[in-house]
């Protein structure tokens, strides 16, 4: 197992990334330059958070451009797993790997604080290995997160079961009080049709560290890697 | 505008902000008349931004020295502290009033982008930022438009450089309606002995500009930053300058990079006065001179002349001096992040820093007339205790009628601008990047952050209570410092050393001069009793605005930050109540003391009183006790008494945890000063019931004061038996005051 890391300018997520993987998780995991055309032979690509290239166009947009997207791409089209977390869930929308968008949220202010993710599909690599519809607590840290896609989008999403998480009360509840950016359908992270390629907007690498208080996101990254052994195997 | 290398008169300089004498001394210094650029360069070097020049004499009293710093005050861009396992933590707080004041977003922008870069020109990596900011009203428009502003400009600019910002403080009040204030902080970790030297070495040696181009903005911030603000103060909108996080960042990592190649011969960032400063101020460190080309300054805009490459103030620019042969290799790094950079100079024998624009010599300057500690002129001004203060002393608390019902007080405090939780605010902020802030999930009175790789972590504050500073300046600023002391030890941390933005009104009134005066003495008396020195920060004065004949100068307001050790992070103390029965214990002693406080001001209207009572051996005994009893380990929690009181000190623990207190007030002292009063030296400490005992063994042990308030209860909220609510009604108030007050959600 080997995860790769891709560091844009302007990334800003990706030394937290790394640092929760390798060390967190225990994972074999290398940096991966946006200017490089190697992926290293790894098998999970990264594209962690931050504001790529300034992010003063539209959110991923400039980042979906970059020599090591072409690759990302080839990977992901081989069935290679990806997983973008904030900034890159919106590079991976702008990239077409993920249907969608990722709008100003409804409050026009950027929001940094926990939230609560509820847990939808158990079918994705993400999910597999969480309890059906259990809680987590994660933090969000975007001014561009909030989920956008037309209704035939959505229909498709929910009827393949291609929603990962649904931002939630601290007790489950999928209530709009607890929508932070005005999500469709407090949508905070989605996987695309193959179940390889997967976005969310919170932070899971966030929630890694038992120094920090917070350790609810290693069961996310548990769950991606059984997955991912488990069909190596 | 002259021609740059046209003579110059008196006039011209005066036009420029200087005074006659001051064109006096340049021309004698340089034994001739200056040509247009040079005084252009003097008028920036010399203005008050700069040179200091009305502070330098009672700054150099500030103690200096303490057992851990590496750098010194002044020595570098930044205080250097050492911070055991081989690491070092620079850091350091600036002001960006003027600029916010008429362009909120990026004034603030700015300052957040130029207190990073002096952290990491010395080759040490952000972790944190702090920021103090200072408003009128909040229901003023004007107000809620500088908020909103300034909010968004600190957030967008360091969430996308992507260092977390983990505390700081908003306060509201009247005087600050037309002056704003925006103090910036930042502290980042370096290892010891890989720090960069803002001082040019080495004949011969290639000077650099990095980063972004180099443009019309900002010129002339620095003289803009030192005069009052006025009606027309709106025209200077062209003298703030525009900031790029992203080149920032680039910048940040390529400067990281090259830090460990050890080609670096000096580095400086370039903020106020630009490359005239960096230039200058890198020679006369080093002793040397230099050579520069302007004409090879990459520029943003055509047929700029040489004074405005001088004085530009863009920013994300940087002048590294690199050691010769090594050019190749540092501009590869360069070149890797995208960034551009051009050779402009090289360093000379000196003393002369020269500049040239296509080979002719339009400037020639001794570095050392320029630079503070150097020819820059150095004045002693007047001054003259104004009558206010004694006035204030005239205050009795007897006048003032305990009022009916003080559960309605505490639900009107509680919802308080100044003691509401600043939610609003900080959720604007990336608080969490960086994966080092511990106390996202369990707050402590300072922010604690983890130093990656170690065991340890550093506590860090800013606090400035500027009411009780106008009442008392050499008291109010004593607290101030105390009260930064008590929140790192109330975390479980030891004060390391303060850095401090000392913004006043305009220098020449010998009151504000008398307030300013005040602020130092009280300052270097906390220092010095808590082993904190000064390594650095900057003044800011003029802020006040002069509207028709009328001057209103801001409360002076001496903000202190301040850095701490935890040499152990897994002894880090926090503030929210654990459990239910836990007992409360006050440690200190509750005085009848209502002093300008939130309550007196808020609930009664009442603005003239002194400050609270205060004691600087009171102060250092009860933090001892506090430092000794986390120690020992027999604390649950601990949060210290500041703005509303004991009561808001309880109410604050209690939201943390989702519990509520029972207490029983002393019959001795008025219940509303028992209650709401700010007298100094105390905080609120819960003990499990089975650790009483040695908790009373330990308390017993050297004489400070304590008594037992009451008990953790479930979520109820009781005063003397009186019932008060539930802690979840005024967790609403405290939660959503500054909401219900901008009318967003």
């Amino acid at each position: 197992m080997k995860c790769g890391v891709v560091t844009f300018p302007g990334s800003n997520c990706d030394q937290d990334m790394i640092l929760a993987l390798r060390e967190g998780m225990g994972v074999e995991t290398v940096s991966l330059w946006h200017k490089d055309t190697d992926l290293q032979g790894v098998d999970l690509v990264v594209l962690p958070g931050g504001f790529s290239y300034g992010d003063y166009l539209r959110s991923g947009a400039i980042a979906r451009f970059s020599p090591i997207m072409g690759e990302v791409m080839r990977h992901a089209e081989r069935g290679g797993y990806v997983l973008g977390v904030c900034n890159g869930f919106q590079i991976l929308t702008e990239s077409g790997l993920l249907p969608g968008a990722l709008l100003h949220n409804a409050s026009h202010k950027f929001i940094c604080k926990n939230v609560h993710l509820r847990v939808q599909s158990p079918l994705s690599p993400i999910t597999a290995g969480l309890e059906d519809n259990g809680v987590f607590k994660i933090p969000i840290a975007h001014g561009e997160g909030r989920f956008h896609a037309s209704e035939e989008v959505l229909k498709e999403l929910n009827d393949n079961g291609q929603v990962l998480f649904r931002y939630c009360t601290e007790e489950g509840s999928i209530t709009p009080e607890a929508n932070p950016n005005g999500a469709a359908e407090n949508i905070a992270g989605i996987t695309n049709r193959h179940r390889n390629v997967m976005g969310m907007m919170p932070h899971p690498e966030r929630a890694v560290d038992s120094d920090l208080g917070n350790s609810d996101g290693i069961a996310l990254f548990e769950s991606l890697f059984a997955h991912m052994v488990s069909v190596a195997r | 505008m002259l021609d740059s290398f046209a003579p110059t008169t008196v006039e011209n300089a005066i036009e420029l902000g200087l005074l006659p004498e001051e064109y006096a001394k340049i021309c004698e210094v340089l034994a001739r008349t200056p040509n247009f650029t040079e005084l252009s360069v003097y008028s920036v070097m010399w203005s008050e931004h700069c040179s200091y020049k009305n502070s330098i004499v009672w700054l150099k009293t500030l103690p200096k020295e303490g057992p851990h710093l590496l750098a010194k005050a002044g020595e570098e861009n930044a205080g250097l502290v050492d911070i055991g396992d081989g690491w070092a933590c620079a850091f350091k707080i600036e002001s960006h009033n003027h600029p916010s004041a008429v362009e909120p977003y990026q004034g603030a922008a700015t300052g957040v982008g130029g207190i990073n870069r002096d952290i990491f020109t010395m080759g040490a990596r952000p972790i944190a930022q702090l920021n103090s900011l200072r408003f009128g009203r909040i229901e003023d428009e004007r107000t809620q438009w500088l908020l909103k502003g300034v909010v968004k400009g600190i957030g967008n600019y360091g969430n996308s450089f992507g260092i977390p910002t983990v505390g700081g403080e908003v306060y509201f009040d009247d005087c600050y309606l037309q002056n704003p204030l925006v103090n910036a902080f930042s502290a980042g970790i370096v290892k010891v002995g890989e720090q960069l030297s803002a001082k040019a070495q080495g004949v011969g040696n290639p000077v650099y500009i990095v980063g972004s181009s180099t443009g019309r903005d900002g010129i002339h911030g620095a003289a803009f930053a030192s005069k009052d603000l006025t009606e027309d103060s709106a025209n200077d909108i062209p003298s703030v300058q525009v900031g790029d996080p992203f080149q920032e960042k680039l910048l940040l990592e390529a400067t990281l990079e090259l830090s460990q190649t050890g080609a670096v011969a000096g580095m400086q960032d370039m903020g106020a006065a630009g490359i005239t400063c960096s230039t200058s101020e890198m020679s006369a460190g080093g002793g040397v001179g230099m050579d520069i080309h302007l004409d090879r300054v990459p520029t943003r805009q055509d047929g700029m002349t040489p004074w405005e490459i001088l004085l530009s103030e863009s920013q994300e620019r940087m002048l590294v001096v690199v050691k010769k042969g090594r050019e190749t290799e540092v501009e590869a790094i360069f070149a890797k992040w995208d960034i551009h950079c051009a050779e402009i100079g090289v360093v000379t024998e000196g003393p002369a820093v020269r500049y040239f624009w296509h080979g002719d010599l339009v400037g020639d300057l001794p570095a050392e007339s320029l630079v503070l500690g150097g020819g820059a002129p150095v004045y002693y001004r007047e001054f003259r205790e104004p009558a206010y203060y004694k006035a204030y002393q005239e205050f009795d608390i007897q006048n003032v009628a305990v009022p009916q019902n003080l559960h309605a007080v505490s639900q009107q405090i509680i919802a308080l601008p100044n003691i509401a939780s600043k939610r609003w605010v900080y959720e604007q902020y990336d608080s969490m990047v960086g994966t080092v802030n511990m106390s996202t999930n369990s707050p402590s009175d300072a922010a604690i952050v983890k130093v990656k790789g170690t065991d340890r972590a550093l506590a860090m504050t800013v606090d400035c209570n500027s009411r009780y500073v106008h009442a008392d300046p050499e008291v109010g600023t004593m607290i101030a410092v105390a009260e930064n002391a008590r929140n790192i030890v109330c975390s479980g941390g030891v004060p390391s050393a303060i850095t401090n933005c000392l913004n006043f009104g305009n220098p020449y009134n010998p009151e504000v001069y008398w307030q300013f005066v005040g602020a130092i003495k009280g300052m270097s008396r906390a220092c010095e009793q808590f082993k904190t020195p000064v390594t650095g920060g900057n003044v800011s004065f003029y802020n006040q605005t002069v509207m028709g004949n009328k001057a209103e100068p801001v409360f002076p307001t001496p903000t202190i930050a301040m850095i701490g050790l935890v040499e152990d992070k897994s002894h880090v103390m926090t503030l929210n109540f654990k459990e239910k029965g836990d007992l409360i214990y006050q440690l200190g002693t509750s005085r009848e003391d209502i002093s300008s406080s939130q309550y007196l001001v808020y609930h009664h209207g009442i603005t003239e009183s002194p400050a609270p009572f205060f004691s600087l051996e009171e102060e250092y005994a009860l933090q001892e006790q506090v430092k000794m009893l986390i120690r020992q380990g027999v604390l649950q929690s601990a949060h210290d008494v500041s703005e509303g009181g004991l009561f808001v000190a309880l109410m604050e623990s209690s939201m943390a945890g989702n519990l509520g207190f029972d207490v029983t007030t002393d019959s001795e002292i008025r219940t509303d000063a028992f209650l709401f009063g700010e007298s100094q030296s105390r905080v609120v400490v819960t003990v499990a019931p089975d650790q009483e005992e040695a908790f009373i063994d330990l308390m017993m042990l050297n004489g400070v004061e304590f008594d037992l308030l009451g008990h953790v209860t479930k979520g109820s909220i009781r005063i003397d038996d009186e019932e008060w609510g539930q802690v979840a009604e005024y967790k609403d108030r405290y939660d959503n005051a500054l909401h219900r007050a901008l009318g967003a959600a």
